[in-house]
């Protein structure tokens, strides 16, 4: 049920995009996706400013490795810092490397009596393989929006078409991206325990990526549309002198309207995590709790139990057993 | 025939049968089963009132009428949209998960049980579903199609049985690749219910006790007093030593706090012994307090408040008398909370001196501003300075292996100092498999206030990961000592290694160290802690031919 209405999403969206972009290009071409990018920049940032509203009472890592304690015990800097730097490290592995989901295990029950543990490692691979080639394929995507093209946009493109099959090339992160992004769906949806937690807001946003994935395929290798004019296009969004030139192909006002909805949709989902794991209060702090003292802005007083009234209820007992008090007892 | 609350009641086989499979039902329609053996009695009015909690009533789990106050909507969503606020932790772990399911596979109550709402992300989602549909736009506008829920007496139902069925062990935040943090949920969770006044028993009335008393167990100075006594005779009918018992002595260097288990609890009380015989031994000049006799805090499993209150007193009797630091005993969560809460909540302890061990001159520079030491990292510096006397062939008969609390492990990263201590005291040390030990390491299922009888299902179903890694080592090294160094693992565990791996005892690290270390003046040993004899040490004088048969056939 879920997967159908992230799927009908998606296709709508599609169409919505196809059809709208024919007759109202101005509207589809310039005025929703420059709206949409917007939104995403102002909703992030108002995400990021509710988030960094919040407190951070307590200093709570998990620590994964040795702690810092006596000299010659060697402490593990990348999963238990201590520093501000090691914590950096730790942010920077978990960020681009996904360090958390590579101890990622497969529990199983072995001669049904006893539970076992084998390395699973397709998760933080397919995860890992979809973020960096969606990174690339932004940037790559940078040609088409700057005049001229910086140099550094030009190699990474090299680079990544350097295996030359097709023309044009098939770009290296396009295979991997599609690829990854089918894993992900497809482990979301066979794989019983995680099909189960699933809501649409899991399977829409892969469903939109696998959307502009193809849409861009078809665009590149087989629909072959006019880049001059889309480029034309996008060069006027962000010089702020829109134009909208005749001839573009649908399927592209299809493209950028699915890239729109991901900008719009992303401040209010869980796709948030991109600025989350940034502050995930966990991860970015260093364990030296003891060493140096956290502060909490809202610590307020509570009610207590004093020595004062705990002797007070106990100071005979207490001088009966010998032990020593603050107020002597005055005898009868 | 064996009750609910027995291990006996419960089949190995039936309990084997797990299927990992969620059920037909999604889960939002998926109503919970609260079956007996399975969740914890409700917290007593009497133990309420002592604390000035909300709502103290009478009231049953399996009644449908739970009591709730008249506005318990109101008071819930006033306060997570409190919690929102101060706590960055609560509100960015609602909008970041991404339902990945790493975590899923990860919690010892969803390996031993397969009930599909304790991966810990659905767990989360029992919260989180809440949160979207209050407090998010998608879910004001989308509702359910959003992930979203209302909130009903249900839902309050469903948090409370699972709340308190989750250890908040943070073994699912070691592999979320954003750190989110069920320890952290449920203890937000468990707050909210206590807004209505839901708590359980086994919770709140060891609160109540150690906000009067001082301590869980609810003994009183004079009683305390006895048990050292009693446990100073046993330590003399062992050892041949007279241990002193330093009580509230005023000008002590260290103030020695450890978790009340200890005081009475078999096997905690050899530990305890341990303690006072190793302490003394060193020449330390400490004392233990009546006030401060508890280091544990129950309050981790109440609110953050309340572990404020419960925790206030260990600084305060620091100052009364003076101390210039203070020495903590092997205990799990009282380590989480003096680790990660204590300087915060209570500190800044300028009263107090950085940590210097008087044997060594080592100044634990990790405690500087909390001013506070572990006894393992005390220990492991003695050691490598060579300044215990040890014999650790009196633990030759022991092949013990090392089982990591969850937070000493996950909550601090303590690891090879209490590896470090039990190599020297035992030659035969052998590690469970690697994806159970260290910041990997499996709950005892008895965690967090759940070490009772009534959830004994619950218990033996989340102590399965860890029995199994211990049945492993059983069968493959022969061991026949589990070390853990937290006394809820020492009460729980025991139950657990009874029924996953029968044979296996449970013992603190502090008893195999006093069991190993020669003391100035012994008696010949032939008895350890326990009064139980040592193999081998029975028959040492008669140095013939046959002794080595003779302690075999012991053996």
């Amino acid at each position: 049920m879920n997967i159908l209405v992230a799927l009908a999403a998606v296709g709508g969206l599609f169409l919505i995009g196809m059809l709208g972009g024919m007759g109202m290009g101005w509207l589809f071409g310039i005025v929703i996706p420059s709206a949409a990018f917007l939104l995403f920049i102002v909703g992030m940032v108002m995400k990021v400013l509710g988030w960094s509203k919040s407190d951070v009472p307590f200093r709570i890592p998990t620590t994964s490795g040795q702690q810092k304690s006596l000299d010659w015990i060697k402490q593990d800097r990348t999963d238990n810092p201590f520093t501000t730097l090691q914590t950096l490290g730790r942010m920077a592995l978990e960020v681009l490397f996904f360090r958390s989901l590579l101890r990622n295990t497969k529990a199983e029950m072995v001669g049904g009596r006893r539970l076992a543990y084998r390395t699973e490692l397709a998760l933080w691979l397919g995860g890992l393989v979809m973020h960096w080639s969606f990174l690339i394929i932004l940037v790559r995507h940078l040609r088409f929006m700057t005049q001229p093209v910086p140099g550094w946009v030009t190699f990474l493109e090299r680079a990544d078409g350097f295996l030359q099959i097709g023309l044009p090339a098939v770009f290296i992160t396009t295979v991997t991206f599609l690829v990854a992004v089918t894993y992900l769906f497809v482990r979301r949806i066979t794989n019983p325990q995680v099909r189960y937690i699933s809501l649409v807001g899991d399977y829409f946003p892969l469903l939109l990526l696998l959307g502009i994935g193809l849409s861009g395929v078809w665009m590149r290798h087989f629909g072959k549309v006019d880049l001059t004019s889309i480029k034309e296009m996008m060069l006027g969004i962000i010089h702020f002198s829109p134009v909208t030139p005749e001839g573009i192909s649908p399927v592209f006002y299809g493209h950028l309207f699915l890239v729109s909805a991901l900008l719009a949709y992303f401040p209010f989902s869980k796709l948030t995590h991109m600025a989350g794991v940034f502050l995930s209060p966990t991860r970015n702090m260093a364990n030296n709790n003891r060493a140096v003292r956290h502060i909490n802005p809202w610590n307020y007083p509570v009610k207590t139990h004093p020595y004062e009234e705990y002797e007070e209820e106990f100071r005979d007992k207490m001088v009966g057993a010998g032990i020593p008090v603050e107020k002597t007892p005055e005898k009868e | 025939m064996s009750k609910f609350d027995e291990p006996d009641h419960y089949k190995r086989e039936d309990l084997l049968d797990i299927d990992w499979r969620p059920p037909s039902t999604p889960w939002m329609d998926t109503p919970v089963d609260l079956k007996k053996g399975t969740y914890i009695y409700p917290g007593k009015a009497k133990n309420l009132k002592v604390l000035d909690l909300p709502n103290p009533r009478e009231w049953a789990v399996e009644e449908p009428d739970w009591k709730l106050p008249e506005d318990w909507q109101k008071r819930v969503l006033e306060g997570m949209a409190e919690r929102l606020t101060k706590y960055r932790s609560f509100k960015i772990f609602m909008d970041t998960c991404v339902r990945c399911g790493a975590c899923a596979d990860k919690c010892h109550f969803f390996l031993g049980g397969g009930d599909p709402k304790n991966m810990p992300v659905l767990r989360a989602e029992l919260l989180r579903s809440i949160y979207r549909k209050d407090f998010t736009a998608m879910g004001k506008i989308f509702g359910k199609l959003a992930g979203g829920r209302p909130l009903t007496e249900d839902v309050i139902k469903e948090w409370f049985y699972y709340f308190y069925q989750c250890t908040e062990c943070r073994r699912c935040s070691v592999f979320c690749p954003y750190g989110i943090d069920q320890a952290e949920i449920t203890m937000m969770g468990r707050e909210l219910l206590g807004l209505l006044g839901i708590y359980v028993n086994w919770v709140i009335e060891p609160v109540a006790n150690c906000f009067r008393t001082g301590n869980h167990l609810g003994i009183q100075p004079h009683g305390l007093m006895d048990t050292f006594e009693f446990m100073a005779e046993d330590i003399e009918d062992a050892t041949g030593i007279k241990v002193d018992i330093p009580m509230n002595k005023k000008g002590a260097e260290i103030l020695f706090v450890v978790p009340s288990g200890d005081y009475v609890a078999d096997p905690g009380i050899y530990t305890c012994m341990a303690y006072m015989l190793i302490l003394q031994e060193m020449g330390l000049d400490y004392t233990w307090s009546t006030y401060a006799s508890e280091g544990g805090n129950f309050g981790l499993f109440t609110s953050h408040e309340m572990i404020k209150r419960l925790n206030a007193k260990i600084y305060a009797e620091a100052e009364r008398l003076g101390v210039k630091w203070i020495l903590g005993g092997e205990c799990g969560h009282m380590w989480r909370v003096m680790h990660q809460y204590m300087d915060t909540m209570n500190g800044p302890a300028d009263f107090l001196e950085v940590p210097r061990s008087p044997l060594t001159g080592t100044v634990f520079e990790n405690a500087r501003s909390t001013k506070m030491v572990h006894l393992m990292e005390f220990l492991a510096d003695a050691i490598h300075h060579d300044k215990l006397n040890l014999d650790k062939s009196r633990n030759d008969h022991i092949r013990v292996t090392f089982h990591d609390s969850c937070n000493p492990a996950r909550g601090m990263g303590i690891f090879e100092e209490p590896r470090y201590v039990i190599r020297n005291v035992c030659n035969h040390f052998y590690e469970m498999p690697e994806n159970t030990i260290r910041e990997q390491t499996f709950c005892c299922g008895g965690g967090a206030g759940l070490g009772t009888d009534e959830n004994m299902e619950m218990r033996l179903r989340g102590g399965l990961p860890r029995g199994s890694a211990l049945r492993y080592v059983q069968e493959q090294h022969g061991v026949n000592q589990m070390a853990a160094m937290c006394a809820i693992d020492r009460a729980t565990l025991v139950t657990v290694a009874d029924y996953w791996a029968p044979g296996v005892k449970i013992t603190g690290i502090s008893e195999l160290v006093a069991n190993a270390m020669i003391f100035q003046g012994e008696n010949k040993r032939t008895e350890n802690l326990r009064l139980e004899p040592i193999p081998g040490m029975e028959l040492e004088e008669e140095e013939t031919e046959d002794v080595e048969e003779g302690a075999s056939v012991h053996a």
